[in-house]
């Protein structure tokens, strides 16, 4: 299958592309917080970008618990059928 | 008499019927009976207007309010999406299973008393088993045993709470339950076995997705989600709440994270949609009890279209994991339209349902000043978007293409997903009509600036740790141990080692008894047997020669 022939999402030009939006996406979202003023509770959930830098490091963190739990917990899918 | 008829019995009723009927009075029957249910649920006017007795009690089968009518409503609807879903693919015995699970479901909702709740309560678990059964497989009917079993443990719990309760009162209406006591501690262990709380969380992703297409789309929506009700009634600000909640909304992502097969990823997801139900409960204010009913509500519709969509696939590929499945968004456009339209609402998207429900949740836990609640939602709010909301689409329709290329499931699924796509972002761009009929007056706009551009900052930033850790997240062939593990493999070990026990001891003692037999009875045999020197035979001569003997030894005495 030559390139042209693929869907245009799973080209790799267009993957470029998505990431690039993607990345811009992210950025207005962060600026986007500037002007504003939100109700702080706790201090820092007001921060700026504090949902951005939160978001991202809670994900990474939760994947890599999971990764941890998982070379305890993980078994091959057949267990229980032995 | 309208007002006053019971709304779930239309559908346990009607669901007697549907084996006698045929083409289209089968497809009436079907969709008519979601819909009449509906306006009976609409027409009772607030209040108990039914009374019955029993055992001396005052029992209220029928109770209307808000809330009942809020989680009747999206039952309705449910049923209703769930059978145009299921119309032509499911068996007759699924669909009917599935009305009386509905309807047993909605009876509950409806019950103004705790002997009432329960036999709908028990109805369910018999109906649901029976959806999960009708998938016909043996992987089905192991699930669905596990399944019953779990649930009728519950009921017992739940059983014998209610008689402590009641026998402590005097009265057993269900309101808020505030008589402190045995009885209030086990009626709510009771009503978190069907929540899916730890630690007996293992049985939900166990059994759902062993059952059919539409089966698993059924069972999202009724149990749990009565589990959400009954807590929402008899236990609002109760503090264990918070905590139960919150690790239920942590153990779903987790789960969620390591898990293969694409229906169980959206069973884990469900212990994490109600992890921030039951949270909400916890925390107990209007807006936090308003958050969990319409989160609720919302989440009925949004899981139920993941399902769906994951169904229709299944449905057209015979395929259930990520690691077979990929590349299905060129021949299944609509379904994964629907499918991505399901897993915005579920992450909390702005436009969509998840965002003007959970973030009342969210929103309770700052006005209160929870601060670990507060962090630890916001950090699963973007974990629903990593394990649902991306992971779901993205290994089903996307990724590496598998190859396959099934074209979209047949019309009366697609509509089914239509409804419910189509409820998600209405009710997202429009919450007005969900908000008024909430159980407490409503005073929260989701729609703030600061709202929107913070919660896009949190899921966007969320794809891009699953983006840049795409390689940490390929699937495997695997499962992950739960606490199922002790009733599935620890408690058969436990019993196949103590036969095995059992058995060697026996062998021991029969072998020690024999020998022990055999020893006393050879010294016996040896003294007493034919041949035994105090039992055998002696010759007629020995004898004469023994008296004349002692006949001597007579003379020799005499002359002495």
């Amino acid at each position: 299958m030559n390139a042209d022939e693929r869907h245009w999402l799973v080209r790799p030009e267009n993957i470029r592309l998505l990431w690039r939006i993607f990345i811009a996406v992210l950025a207005v979202v962060v600026v986007a917080e500037l002007p504003l003023h939100g109700e702080s509770h706790f201090g820092i959930d007001d921060w700026f970008s504090f949902h951005a830098v939160y978001g991202f490091v809670t994900c990474v963190g939760m994947i890599l618990f999971a990764k941890l739990l998982g070379m305890f917990l993980k078994r091959r899918d057949t267990y229980y059928d032995d | 008499m309208i007002e006053s008829f019971p709304p779930g019995l239309v559908l346990i009723a009607g669901a007697a019927l549907l084996p006698l009927a045929r083409g289209r009075a089968r497809d009436l029957l079907v969709l008519g009976l979601p819909v009449l249910t509906l306006i009976l649920v609409w027409a009772i006017p607030d209040g108990a207007p039914l009374h019955a007795q029993f055992l001396g009690w005052e029992l209220s089968p029928v109770r209307a309010d808000a809330l009942s009518r809020l989680f009747g409503t999206v039952f309705s609807l449910m049923a209703f999406a769930g059978g145009l879903y299921a119309l032509r693919q499911a068996s007759t015995l699924e669909l009917t299973a599935a009305l009386a699970y509905a309807g047993s479901a909605i009876g509950a909702v409806f019950a103004g008393d705790l002997v009432t709740l329960f036999v709908f309560w028990e109805l369910m678990a018999i109906g649901s088993a029976l959806v999960i059964w009708s998938a016909g497989t043996s992987t089905a009917y192991a699930a669905g045993m596990r399944y019953l079993g779990i649930h009728l443990l519950g009921g017992v719990v739940l059983m014998i709470g209610v008689i402590a309760y009641v026998h402590a009162t005097g009265n057993p209406t269900f309101d808020e339950l505030t008589h402190d006591g045995m009885g209030r501690w086990l009626i709510l262990a009771g009503f978190l076995v069907n929540a899916g709380a730890p630690p007996l969380t293992a049985w939900l992703p166990d059994a759902y997705p062993e059952a059919s297409p539409s089966g698993t789309v059924f069972l999202s929506a009724f149990t749990t989600k009565t589990a959400v009700y009954v807590l929402l009634r008899g236990f609002p600000g109760e503090t264990v709440l918070v905590f139960v909640g919150l690790y239920m909304a942590c153990y779903g992502i987790i789960y969620a994270l390591l898990e293969n097969d694409m229906r169980r990823i959206l069973s884990y997801s469900i212990i994490n949609q109600v992890g921030f139900m039951v949270t909400g409960i916890g925390i107990g204010t209007p807006l936090a009890l308003n958050g969990a009913a319409s989160h609720a509500f919302a989440h009925i519709i949004y899981k139920a279209l993941l399902l769906m969509s994951a169904g229709s696939v299944f449905h057209q590929t015979g395929k259930r994991k990520c690691t077979d499945l990929g590349g299905l968004f060129q021949s299944m456009p609509i379904t994964t339209i629907c499918g991505t339209i399901g897993a915005l609402a579920i992450s909390a998207f702005p436009l969509t349902s998840g965002f003007v429900t959970k973030t009342m949740i969210n929103s309770a836990a700052a006005e209160q000043h929870l601060t670990i609640a507060w962090f630890i939602l916001v950090a699963a709010t973007a974990g629903v978007f990593l394990h649902a909301g991306i992971k779901f689409p993205w290994f089903v329709f996307f990724q590496k293409d598998s190859g396959l290329r099934p074209p979209d499931p047949p019309r009366n699924m697609r509509y089914a997903m239509y409804i419910f796509a189509f409820l998600c972002i209405a009710i997202g761009l429009y919450p007005a009509p969900l908000y008024a009929i909430l159980p407490f007056p409503v005073d929260y706009h989701a729609y703030t600036a600061f709202h929107v551009v913070t919660e896009l900052q949190l899921l966007l930033f969320a794809g891009l740790a699953f983006f840049l850790m795409l390689p940490w997240m390929q699937r495997t062939l695997t499962i992950t141990l739960d606490f199922d593990w002790f009733y599935r493999a620890l408690g058969p070990r436990l019993a196949y080692a103590g036969t095995r026990a059992w058995d060697g001891t026996a062998a021991f003692l029969s072998r020690g008894t024999r020998k022990a037999g055999r020893g006393a009875f050879g010294w016996i045999q040896r003294h007493h047997g034919v041949h035994g020197v105090l039992a055998r035979s002696w010759p007629t001569g020995s004898m004469v020669l023994w008296v004349g003997v002692l006949l001597a030894a007579y003379l020799v005495f005499y002359y002495v």
